[in-house]
């Protein structure tokens, strides 16, 4: 517990800008050849099974994981790289990016290896969609609430209940889902939840659509009525799911996708502005600038001390409570920023398309994978306040 | 490049700490300390850390000079250490020796100029000079018709009218009247290169005063007893700590970007402008926000004279006036990209 900050001085390595310059025209093509349009995000689909699997032949999901489950042992300052060039251009990376940024990480450390064998190199394929099974509808933010049973049986074990918010389930190949093995001590609350792999062709599950206020559908609920897992899809301690969650969720917390979900905002704008902006509006810009430069530096700094083997916990929560406020806020001031460009004198019809969706997304950014008031709660742990 | 030599932070840390400690200097009658302090700076080389050892000074590297400022703004004391510190580099940037004593700089703001005349003289009065008054030389980045000279000027040669930050510091205007410099050389950098280290210094200092106001602010939530606990124990409080931990992390990883890009490149190029004014943009942003919040943590007592805590918060307040505000940075800044674009700006960013 300390109020000491740390923010090491990480440059990402020249390694990364020629593997930027790769990812950069691998861009090019796919939209050149229409696969997505960069500037109408909420448009087209967000995942796209023929894309994803172009990804994986270029070696660009699956990248820090070893070679043997087929990944490319390549550094987190590499995959960040990756990370936001396809951020930024809204490339539909849906389907395997959940599998890249948390799942494959959590069965390498805790499935057996012959699943490992089986799923992390069709993860680094891009051919499968992973989905997270931890809320339920009376367990959100306080995961630890979480009923859903898992029952021993000759074999296996047999889930009855439900999961919600569940994005991707109706895609999904895998979930990874949190159930109760064992009802929370008297000592320990936390106690009796374990991690298991759920094969989502299982029989007993039923996947029902959930519409977001924007329209899209990335949501579901998930049934499970006695549905089988066998023995080895046990992820990790039996009831000790709990202490499992740790130093990934660093590497979760403050990656560019936890600032730059709104980023094409700022881009049109800048677009709209033209080249000789009014003072008014190159000073709100450039304070976005500032903002957003100095989000970028916090992020490749975790990343860089995460490569090196620190743990910066506060720091990454730090990244993921300034990141997803920043981003949801960006709507409103590129709707000020834009006010008096008229519609006659400057091409504004993009910018507008692309805030009447941002407006729709930006409620869910600090709320997703974690609250604001969850991270500052976390932030104030480890500043020894609680 | 000088290597970086962690002693040279360590030494700065443990002489402030012994020097400088906030409660003694809040209660103190007079201003002794001050001098203890800065004999002990001086001794160490700190004062002259930025200038080479054959120009005079420690030469230290700019990366352990700017760990010397973040520790400074710690204490955020009123001792020129940062504008000696710079004006021991910018007399370096023309191989000038550095005298004795403390220094401080012209400009300090981006639209003052100080004309440099055919016969070498210096003319312009200036406004907001850290402490010009406490300064036995100004070291002056001055602009001639094609050029840029930097000038050693005694401070007794130049009218000084006295002014007061925000903190009670002096700010104070010069008037150079055709003022011969007692030494002076063509520079390779311009006035702006100024401008943008002495941004890059603030905000290092900044980040240094919001790193020791989490500490005091989150001290007192763990003493403070309300409703029979510490009020730290409150979440609206916590959530207001967490706030001001997430400013200061910002306002750290901004100036230290920016120190870290000044002391890594040759030129002051468009990667320093990025990275220096994006730096003073969100230190300054961080030092409001930071300030505010802990205030409001602190109560009443925290607007006291009696307690340290605005000896911290009105520095912040009034840093974020010397070499260019925010707003003087974002407009800059905003302007800049917009005129390479908007093809250009993810590339612009990314590449730092």
């Amino acid at each position: 517990m300390s109020t000491d900050l740390r923010f090491d001085q990480i440059r990402l390595p020249p390694a990364c800008e020629k593997l930027r310059d790769e990812v950069r025209a691998f861009i090019a093509e796919e939209v050149a050849a229409g696969t997505f349009a960069p500037d109408r995000p909420g448009h087209g689909d967000t995942h796209d099974r023929a894309f994803s699997r172009r990804v994986g032949a270029k070696g660009w999901i699956g990248m820090t994981w070893p070679k043997k489950y087929g990944g490319h042992e390549r550094t987190f300052l590499e995959r960040h790289v990756v990370t936001e060039e396809f951020r930024v251009v809204n490339a539909p990376v849906r389907l395997h990016f959940v599998a890249d940024r948390q799942s494959g990480p959590i069965l390498l450390k805790y499935a057996p290896e012959h699943i490992k064998q089986d799923i992390l190199p069709r993860i680094c394929r891009g051919e499968l969609c992973f989905v997270i099974g931890m809320s339920e509808p009376n367990s959100g933010s306080d995961l630890f609430a979480a009923k859903t049973k898992a029952t021993k049986v000759d074999g296996g074990w047999k889930i009855k209940g439900s999961k919600i918010w569940t994005s991707n389930a109706h895609i999904a190949d895998y979930m990874l889902g949190l159930f109760r093995t064992s009802p929370p001590t008297k000592e320990n609350r936390r106690h009796g939840l374990t991690q298991f792999l759920v094969d989502m062709k299982t029989q007993g599950i039923a996947v029902n659509p959930i519409i977001q206020m924007t329209g899209q559908h990335d949501f579901n609920e998930v049934l499970f009525d006695d549905a089988f897992i066998p023995d080895d899809h046990a992820l990790g301690e039996i009831d000790g799911a709990w202490k499992q969650a740790t130093s990934e969720l660093a590497y979760e917390r403050s990656g560019p996708e936890r600032f730059l979900e709104t980023y094409y905002l700022l881009g049109e704008l800048v677009r709209a502005l033209g080249p000789e902006p009014d003072l008014r509006s190159a000073e709100g810009l450039g304070r976005l600038v500032a903002q957003l430069h100095t989000l970028r530096r916090m992020s490749i700094s975790v990343a860089g001390m995460l490569q090196a083997g620190k743990e910066p916990v506060v720091e990454s929560s730090i990244v993921k409570d300034l990141g997803t406020i920043w981003e949801q806020k960006l709507p409103e001031r590129v709707r000020e920023l834009s006010a008096f460009l008229s519609p006659e004198e400057s091409n504004r019809a993009t910018l507008d398309d692309q805030l009447s969706f941002a407006f729709k997304v930006a409620p869910k950014l600090t709320v997703q994978g974690g609250t604001t008031e969850i991270l500052r709660g976390i932030i104030a742990r480890g500043l020894g306040l609680r | 490049m000088t290597e970086s030599d962690p002693i040279v932070a360590e030494t700065a840390a443990r002489i402030f700490a012994d020097l400088a400690d906030p409660q003694t200097v809040n209660r103190a009658g007079d201003t002794r300390w001050k001098e203890a302090l800065w004999r002990a700076l001086a001794d160490a080389g700190l004062t002259l850390a930025w200038t080479p050892e054959k120009l005079g000074g420690a030469g230290a590297s700019l990366t352990d000079g700017c760990a010397v400022l973040g520790v400074a703004g710690r204490y955020a004391v009123p001792v020129p250490i940062a504008e000696t510190l710079l004006a021991g580099w910018l007399l370096s940037r023309a191989e000038l020796a550095a005298p004795a004593g403390a220094m401080t700089v012209a400009p300090a703001r981006p639209r003052d100029k100080v004309t440099l005349n055919a016969d070498g003289s210096l003319s312009g009065k200036i406004g907001g000079i850290p402490f010009a008054r406490d300064a036995e030389h100004i070291a002056v980045a001055a602009t001639g018709d094609h050029s840029t000279t930097i000038g050693l000027v005694r401070t007794v040669d130049c009218r000084v009218n006295e002014g007061q930050s925000l903190a009670g510091d002096g700010s104070d205007t010069v008037t150079f009247d055709r003022t011969k410099p007692i030494a002076s050389a063509p520079a390779n950098i311009d006035a702006s290169a100024l401008i943008l280290m002495g941004a890059t210094v603030r905000s290092l200092q900044m980040a240094g005063a919001l790193e020791a106001v989490l500490a005091l602010s989150v001290r007192y939530a763990n003493e403070r007893v309300a409703f029979e606990r510490p009020i730290g124990k409150f979440q609206a409080v916590q959530q207001n700590l967490a706030r001001l931990a997430g400013e200061t992390a910002a306002a750290l990883a901004a100036a230290g970007s920016a120190a870290d890009t000044i002391a890594n490149r040759d030129a002051f190029d468009d990667a320093v402008f990025l990275e220096a004014a994006s730096a003073k943009i969100r230190a300054g942003e961080a030092a409001a926000e930071g300030a505010a919040i802990a205030h409001q943590v602190h109560g009443a007592i925290g607007f006291t004279r009696e307690h340290v805590l605005h000896r911290f918060t009105l520095r912040l307040l009034s840093w974020r006036d010397d070499f260019g505000s925010e707003s003087h940075w974002a407009s800059a800044l905003g302007s800049m990209v917009a005129a390479r674009g908007s093809d250009n700006f993810w590339p612009i960013l990314a590449a730092r």
